[in-house]
């Protein structure tokens, strides 16, 4: 078992979040079409608590997606093939402002492929990004524009996002050590 | 689960859990073919040659389909048009193609073990579209995709291979997959055709079809294999249909429930009706639009098992 350092608690975590679908509201004020698209595996549990937040916040009902970006990545001759997730967008994304969700945000590349994979559904009136954890190191020009926490870590770390939804308590560590599959 | 295999040389060397997520895999690449844009650039910049030393159309048709969904670059090869006609070795042809730098080979062959005797001799990887009488895995995990999809899981279920066993490559790659998977395969025909050795590989066999029939919840019927035969197997395709062909007073017996599959092509009148092949009970085109998500699950699976096998997040 490698070292790890309890980041965000339950409490926090649900602060961060209520912040977040908080900013969105304000952000796309008044812009009507907007849905959330939680990307495949970490983001979907995500995406589904902001919508509901974001119904409540905005009197309507913003719908949530989930999106696998395994057929989109950079890396599949570099590695064993990803297990691929379901896909399921039951809206239509073209003309919308699609919040992109996932819970971190580290090299860039699972943003870079799911905004690829998202064109093939249409063409969104502009794309956002929201994470939970943004923990540096990027390798592309992309920045998230709704952030839960910075966290600054070292390459070899990882960080972990514990849902409820997937069975353990809400929780975010950082573990140190050899750094293993995170998607 | 993580997939180790450069190769899809056979289904008898994988485990339930690789065959769990050539399944689970290709349902996302189903979903894929239900959208407005049905392509995807997983293998944008690899080559792929598609060699059928032995003819095939429905085969070759599903395999070039799914390796442009991929976004792959393709080379088709066939016997009629090849240099192997002129006498070049199998194994001068494979390097050749080689030499242009395929990335991956699938091949059909006459001579059951042709395409593992390819995969050790290149450093393409091999994907076994029918070696002789041998396996045909992608078929076997497309008949396992399509019962799962229906039927939801395989322990408990009877399904029942009826046809020309002995010749079929198919009969032995769903015998494999599917008692692999938990189910309980019966395997009907006429003595000639389904020899009491195939019990050696876990299964029943019945020379008696409405007892074959009676409990199955899936009736997998498969072509008379004509071209195989060294000489005829039985007196006649009329006494064949009549004593072994599904027909609607023999599926009157069946549950109420039992499906009905057959990998095409079908033989109208001899191996199944016309009408219980156009039935709501019958799965075979499910199969041929099932072939496509299979297909590009193991093409997309097998460009993994290539690489260095670490594990990379962000």
């Amino acid at each position: 078992m490698p070292d790890s350092t309890l980041i965000l608690n339950a409490l926090a975590i649900q602060r961060a979040q209520t912040r977040i679908a908080h900013e969105i509201a304000e952000r796309n004020e008044g812009s009507g079409d907007l849905v959330l698209v939680g990307i495949q595996r970490g983001g979907v549990p995500l995406a589904q608590r902001l919508s509901a937040l974001l119904s409540g916040i905005l009197g309507q009902r913003v719908p949530a997606g989930s999106l696998d970006v395994s057929m989109h990545r950079d890396d599949l001759d570099r590695r064993a093939a990803p297990n691929v997730q379901p896909t399921v967008i039951p809206f239509d994304v073209t003309g919308k402002t699609v919040v992109l969700v996932d819970d971190v945000l580290f090299r860039g590349r699972t943003v870079r492929a799911a905004m690829d994979a998202l064109n093939d559904f249409g063409r969104p009136r502009r794309i956002q990004l929201a994470v939970l954890i943004d923990r540096g190191h990027r390798e592309l020009p992309i920045k998230a524009d709704f952030v839960g926490k910075n966290i600054p870590t070292a390459p070899a770390e990882s960080v972990r996002v514990r849902l409820s939804e997937q069975g353990a308590a809400d929780e975010v560590v950082v573990e140190r050590g050899d750094r293993q599959a995170s998607e | 689960m993580i997939w180790h295999r450069k190769h899809l040389l056979d289904i008898e060397s994988l485990s339930a859990e690789e065959i769990t997520l050539v399944l689970d895999t290709a349902r996302a690449f189903k979903a894929v073919g239900e959208r407005a844009i049905k392509k995807v650039p997983a293998l944008r910049g690899k080559t792929v040659v598609n060699l059928f030393v032995e003819p095939s159309t429905r085969t070759r048709i599903s395999f070039e389909l799914s390796e442009q969904r991929l976004s792959a670059d393709i080379i088709n090869f066939t016997a009629e048009a090849s240099s192997l006609k002129k006498g070049e070795t199998l194994k001068d042809t494979a390097r050749n193609l080689e030499a242009l730098n395929a990335d991956f080979i699938v091949m059909r062959h006459t001579a059951a073990g042709a395409p593992h005797f390819l995969a050790r001799v290149l450093n393409a990887s091999v994907i076994n579209a029918g070696d002789g009488a041998h396996e045909h895995p992608t078929q076997a995990l497309v008949d396992a995709f399509t019962i799962r999809e229906h039927k939801g899981k395989f322990a408990g279920l009877n399904v029942t291979i009826l046809s020309d066993i002995l010749y079929s490559r198919v009969a032995r790659s769903d015998l494999w997959a599917l008692t692999k998977l938990g189910a309980t395969v019966t395997l009907c025909g006429p003595s000639t055709l389904a020899p009491r050795v195939f019990e050696q590989m876990g299964c029943r066999v019945t020379h008696d079809v409405e007892e074959a029939i009676a409990d199955a919840d899936i009736i997998n019927l498969l072509r008379i294999q004509h071209e195989r035969q060294r000489k005829t197997m039985f007196p006649s395709l009329g006494e064949y249909a009549s004593l072994f062909g599904l027909n609607k007073a023999r599926l009157a017996r069946a549950k109420p429930d039992a499906l009905i599959m057959h990998p095409g092509p079908i033989n109208r009148g001899v191996e199944i009706d016309s009408e219980i092949a156009d039935s709501s009970r019958s799965l075979i085109l499910e199969q041929v639009t099932n072939g496509l998500a299979v297909r590009m699950a193991v093409l997309f699976l097998v460009n993994g098992g290539k690489g260095p096998q670490e594990v990379a997040g962000g």
